[in-house]
């Protein structure tokens, strides 16, 4: 038992002693050690970069679905690629209003629900002020709650307008600057087309999504759904809806799926007639295409680790030919092959560890570089993962390249290795 | 054979080593019998090619015999592992070669302290017992030195101090004043005098006759056999009528 408790305590001294050793013949061999790392740094700066890169990456995706929602869920009307109703036409197979009426106690996982009628441009005008185009939706005041659009100032939509279909109107900042309109500009008018609005509310700016600057200024305004229908007479609307939490999006679809078969009296075996999208799902795809990209980026740059190990290889080969004597002496004097084999393996496993180290510092400077260059992936550092990642990885190439160089020399007779010249 | 009172630390049996060099065979050693006792001092002579570094290679467990017995204090070293064989290098034998072997980077007290490393010594013990051995041979004072500080003899002396310091139960020595000088090699055949006077077993291959002088036992070999083995007195070593086969080369 005693004896059995001896043998890691052993290891390690044999370990450890190997390391200083290993770190005493690489000093002494500055240049060259340096030299042979480069593989190694230029792997390892470059793998833990590009997961620094990709988690950056990641953070920015992730967040730009937090801002635009995970929660929620598209509906809209579509065609089936077979069955009977495969060549009905769109005023056939559009959405009613009639069709969603109990919805939300049906689907109990569904937390809001909005209808949202088609976009209409309208130049706007507000006292003298005249805005070519402005995208005037058509909403139900629960959209602003599923698409986390703030009201900074004033009302939301209410029943009254709703239901009786008031000329109301919210409008975001963007669009009150261009009006040129007072801060304060609840309760005065603006025109649509021919038709004039109340302003009762005030929307924050909507948060800045990746790839959409260009949008930045499109100038929006909402109106209550039923204000929409009387003064647009296309029928054509589309529903939002949003989930309770994003671990019920599947039984959210699901129950909507469901509900909708039965008021749209979809008969069983029949393809649906409509799509329900829930933004987790898509969420989920996206990650996953990005996680396959980052793998394959992943692979390409560790083949310069494995170039590196190769390096590593053979600079461990030529250091065991030309210590041939030593570890001839090593041996006479009773190092046991064992010994010999540890001594060149720690001693690749520490060459490929500093090339890592020296590789993590470079990684961490290309990643920011990367944040300081690349506006959109400013959140890009190298997480602990990949900080472990790289020393397992650089450890892994100098076990498995150091072995064949380590077990050649534990091999070496005694006599001939003393023998050489 | 010389009967000494002390138990015998060395006992070979027929041992045989063949060398394949190609399709050709080398019989190195033909069936060698030698049987060394505690506290002797022993020169193994012969040509280049009588056998007699093989023996040595044989004796210090650095090669194996194709046939044969070979037992060193008791312990059965043929066909043992070479695990186990590093183990008896170790704690059995001190080698002392012709060309020191001393690792240029290593101050002489780290290079005394190498056999201890292999032998598990934790660190103090280590630095204890290599002191203690550079004093022994005399090199108290240059034990921070490297070996290129060092002349040839001092190099030997650590080398020595490194054999030593395990204490093994034999010294072999592979023609260890090869590369000194006369007065150099003087120095160290008194080193080995004193050692020899400590108790400690010697055998030293050499082809120099006044080196092998200062053994007390005379083994020649020729042809992978011994031919003589005798007390000093009685070798011609000592008679100064030296044949042809003591001529050094």
């Amino acid at each position: 038992m005693k004896k059995l408790l001896l043998i890691p305590i052993l290891l390690l001294r044999l370990i450890t002693q190997s390391a200083l050793l290993a770190l005493n013949q690489i000093w002494v061999n500055k240049t060259r050690s340096i030299l042979t790392t480069l593989g190694i740094i230029i792997g390892v700066s470059s793998v833990s970069a590009v997961i620094a890169a990709m988690s950056g990456m990641n953070n920015k995706i992730m967040e730009n679905f937090e801002t635009f929602g995970t929660k929620k869920i598209f509906l809209w009307p579509q065609r089936p690629d077979s069955g009977s109703k495969k060549n009905l036409d769109w005023w056939q197979i559009r959405f009613k209003e009639e069709e969603f009426e109990d919805m939300l106690e049906y689907c109990p996982s569904v937390e809001f629900r909005s209808f949202v009628s088609d976009g209409r441009n309208l130049p706007a005008r507000a006292d003298d002020t005249t805005v070519e185009a402005v995208r005037l939706n058509g909403v139900e005041t629960h959209w602003f709650d599923i698409e986390n659009r703030e009201i900074m100032m004033g009302r939301p939509f209410s029943h009254l307008d709703e239901t009786q279909g008031r000329k109301v109107c919210i409008i975001s900042k963007q669009l009150r600057d261009k009006l040129k309109m007072d801060r304060e500009c609840l309760g005065q008018t603006i025109t649509f087309g021919h038709h004039m609005f109340l302003v009762v509310g005030l929307l924050e700016e909507k948060p800045g999504m990746m790839f959409d600057e260009g949008n930045r200024d499109n100038l929006e305004a909402y109106i209550p759904f039923k204000t929409m229908r009387k003064i647009n007479n296309n029928r054509w609307f589309s529903v939002i809806a949003s989930c309770k939490s994003t671990d019920v999006a599947e039984e959210a679809k699901a129950e909507i799926q469901f509900f909708l078969r039965r008021t749209r009296k979809i008969r069983p075996g029949e393809p649906d007639t409509f799509r329900v999208m829930v933004m987790e799902n898509e969420i989920k795809q996206v990650m996953k295409v990005f996680g396959m990209i980052s793998m394959v980026a992943f692979g390409i740059v560790s083949i310069s680790l494995l170039v590196g190990g190769v390096g590593i290889m053979n600079i461990m080969l030529v250091s065991v030919s030309e210590r041939t004597r030593e570890i001839g002496l090593r041996k006479a004097v009773g190092a046991r092959p064992s010994a010999i084999l540890t001594q060149f393996l720690v001693e690749a496993v520490v060459l490929c560890l500093i090339g890592g180290c020296i590789g993590l510092f470079l990684g961490h400077g290309l990643a920011v570089t990367i944040s300081k260059v690349v506006p959109m992936m400013e959140s890009t550092r190298i997480p602990l993962w990949a900080v472990l990642l790289s020393f397992g990885f650089s450890a892994l190439v100098g076990i498995v390249f150091g072995m064949f160089p380590a077990i050649k020399a534990a091999r070496l007779n005694p006599i001939d290795a003393l023998r050489h010249e | 054979m010389i009967q000494q009172s002390n138990k015998p630390v060395i006992r070979i049996k027929n041992l045989t080593r063949t060398y394949k060099i190609g399709t050709e065979s080398v019989h190195a050693l033909r069936g060698v019998d030698l049987e060394v006792c505690q506290n002797e001092y022993v020169a193994v002579m012969g040509h280049s090619g009588s056998g007699k570094s093989t023996l040595m290679n044989l004796l210090g467990c650095l090669d194996m015999a194709n046939a044969g017995e070979y037992e060193l204090n008791g312990i059965m070293t043929t066909r043992m592992s070479a695990a186990s064989l590093a183990h008896v290098r170790n704690q059995q034998i001190g080698f002392v070669f012709q060309s020191f072997e001393l690792l240029p980077r290593m101050t002489a007290q780290k290079n005394v302290e190498l056999p201890l490393i292999y032998s598990e010594m934790p660190f103090w013990k280590r630095r204890k017992l290599a002191k203690q051995a550079l004093e022994r041979v005399g090199l108290g004072a240059r034990i921070d030195h490297k070996p290129n500080q060092l002349s040839g003899g001092e190099k030997q002396r650590v080398a020595v101090a490194r054999a030593l310091v395990s204490s093994p139960s034999i010294l072999l020595a592979d023609e260890p004043t090869g590369n000194l000088d006369s007065k150099t090699s003087a120095s160290i055949m008194q080193l080995f005098e004193q050692l020899y006077a400590e108790g400690q077993t010697i055998i030293m291959v050499t082809h120099e006759s006044d080196i092998a002088a200062h053994a007390r036992r005379v083994v020649r070999m020729r042809d992978g056999q011994i031919v003589s083995d005798l007390p000093i007195e009685q070798d011609p070593v000592n008679t100064h009528n030296q044949g042809p086969e003591e001529a050094p080369q």
